[in-house]
């Protein structure tokens, strides 16, 4: 196969696994398989779905870096954009169903509750990086300024985690898997390739 | 529908037959939206297991609707059994809850170890319809067959000494794999005043909708204590122990600042984390009022003097 030919495969497949989910959950919905409580249920999926494409998002560019591979490269914005729509769905989820739009119990939670604040801020941080997806926005800012923006994603990551470690009452399993990974995929970031 | 004005035709009018028929249109909207809460039921179920006799029924809910027995035994916290709400329902299969034995001890003049069915026996279980509110949240109507627990503390005269009670879980990894994992510091423990475990509205339930109890639901007896959240509940109960001490609690052991002794459902006393001022009836789309004492303002007189922001 050749460059472009792979790089066409490459980006079906992370369509593929970017909506996966979705799918998964809309065949769990209309099977009846979210169990008692299917709004809590679909809320804290898409809250998964969000961590995990962020953490994912995070897997490209050391994989080239330490493997000379370029195909990751071409997945690293579907990755990202992915984990913003999952964010986004999560957040207008748990607004227009959880809440039914109630702005003001919604504010204060997003005021008072600190786990609530950072996960809202951890959307507002991916806002402008999903603006500026595009090929286009990558002209009009020059590449290093683009990927100077796109260092937000740390930043989203990290108050992702943050809000779903704050929000687990007693079992921290998954959060500190969570944390693992994105940890070990920053870390893996300070080192230049192996020689 | 038209809106009305002074030189309005006849013929504009919204007919009497559909003007009498407005409000279909939004119960055609709360149907989609229960619908939606529905959406993760299968068709319901009815109740399975062996019977259980009642002697009689009472429902303690303001004639509200009972949650379906699918939804009430197969979205259970009992992290003994895994901490994601469906769990225990799949992995009930470890525990044996027959042959089992409660011992009642402590600050008692005639302390007591007693098979569960000769319990069962000797104080026969009714019916009672409790409103059942997890500090998480959410909540549901709760037919529980079961007998009042001053009934059993009666029987083992409590000394002058005792003031209050302590409750403890099976401690046995085999049976509840989920003590392998220290999420919490097993064995699960709960307690209460004397006072509020003779209340009558506190119960022992061994059973649920006239069935005998599912693992899930903590068989074969748990506490239910209906104006507390839910984690106040304990399941499998092996021990039951009248002290003059206050008794450590699970939950306040692990965040003390989160989770007191009392557990009395405030709508006015928020979790540090998140409001406790409405809750998700399981089943329902919109959420409602949580209620002081969770809807039994008969027990606020226990409570009598008591700050309620430490009642949490």
């Amino acid at each position: 196969m050749n460059g472009p030919a792979r790089r066409r495969w490459v980006k079906a497949a992370g369509w593929g696994l970017a909506l996966a989910p979705l799918a998964l959950l809309a065949a769990d919905a209309l099977g009846r398989r979210l169990g008692a409580n299917p709004i809590e249920a679909v809320l804290n999926r898409l809250g998964f779905w969000t961590l995990t494409f962020l953490t994912l998002s995070l897997v490209p560019t050391p994989l080239h870096r330490w493997t000379g591979l370029a195909w990751p490269l071409a997945l690293r914005r579907l990755l990202g954009v992915t984990a913003f729509a999952y964010a986004a769905l999560h957040f207008t989820w748990y607004l227009g169903v959880d809440q039914f739009f109630d702005l003001r119990v919604v504010a204060a939670d997003v005021v008072k509750r600190p786990f609530i604040t950072v996960g809202f801020a951890a959307l507002l941080l991916l806002l402008p990086l999903a603006v500026t997806s595009t090929d286009g926005w990558v002209r009009r800012l020059g590449f290093a300024r683009w990927k100077a923006l796109h260092r937000l994603a740390y930043g989203a990551a990290l108050l992702g985690l943050v809000h779903f470690a704050w929000r687990v009452k007693a079992d921290r399993l998954k959060p500190t898997l969570f944390a693992a990974a994105v940890a070990a995929l920053l870390l893996l970031r300070l080192r230049r390739r192996p020689t | 529908m038209a809106r009305w004005r002074p030189d309005m035709k006849e013929s504009e009018a919204t007919p009497e037959r559909l003007w009498l028929r407005r409000r279909d249109f939004l119960k055609l909207g709360a149907a989609g939206a229960l619908g939606l809460a529905g959406l993760g039921r299968a068709a319901a179920g009815e109740p399975s297991g062996a019977a259980l006799p009642v002697a009689r029924r009472v429902a303690l809910a303001g004639g509200e609707t009972p949650t379906p027995w699918d939804d009430v035994t197969s979205y259970n916290n009992f992290y003994e059994l895994g901490t994601d709400k469906a769990d225990p329902a799949q992995r009930a299969g470890t525990l044996r809850p027959r042959p089992w034995t409660v011992t009642v001890d402590g600050e008692v003049k005639r302390p007591l170890t007693l098979d569960v069915d000769a319990l069962i026996k000797r104080f026969p279980p009714e019916e009672r319809l409790y409103r059942m509110r997890c500090v998480e949240a959410w909540s549901m109507v709760i037919p529980w067959d079961g007998f009042p627990l001053g009934d059993l503390l009666r029987q083992v005269e409590p000394t002058s000494r005792a003031r209050f009670v302590a409750f403890q879980t099976l401690l046995d990894p085999v049976q509840l794999p989920g003590q392998r994992r220290a999420v919490l510091d097993w064995p699960y423990v709960e307690g209460l005043r004397i006072d509020e475990a003779t209340h009558p509205l506190t119960l022992l339930a061994v059973g649920l909708y006239g069935r005998v109890l599912p693992g899930q639901n903590g068989a074969p007896l748990r506490l239910v204590v209906p104006w507390k959240y839910g984690f106040k509940g304990v399941k499998s109960i092996v021990r039951i122990t009248l002290t003059e001490r206050q008794p450590p609690t699970s939950w306040s052991r692990l965040a003390p600042s989160e989770y007191g002794f009392y557990g009395n459902v405030d709508p006015e006393v928020d979790h540090p984390r998140w409001s406790q001022a409405r809750e998700r009836r399981i089943g329902e789309f919109l959420k409602r009022k949580t209620l002081p004492f969770n809807g039994y303002p008969e027990v606020a007189p226990l409570y009598a003097g008591l700050d309620p922001r430490k009642l949490y």
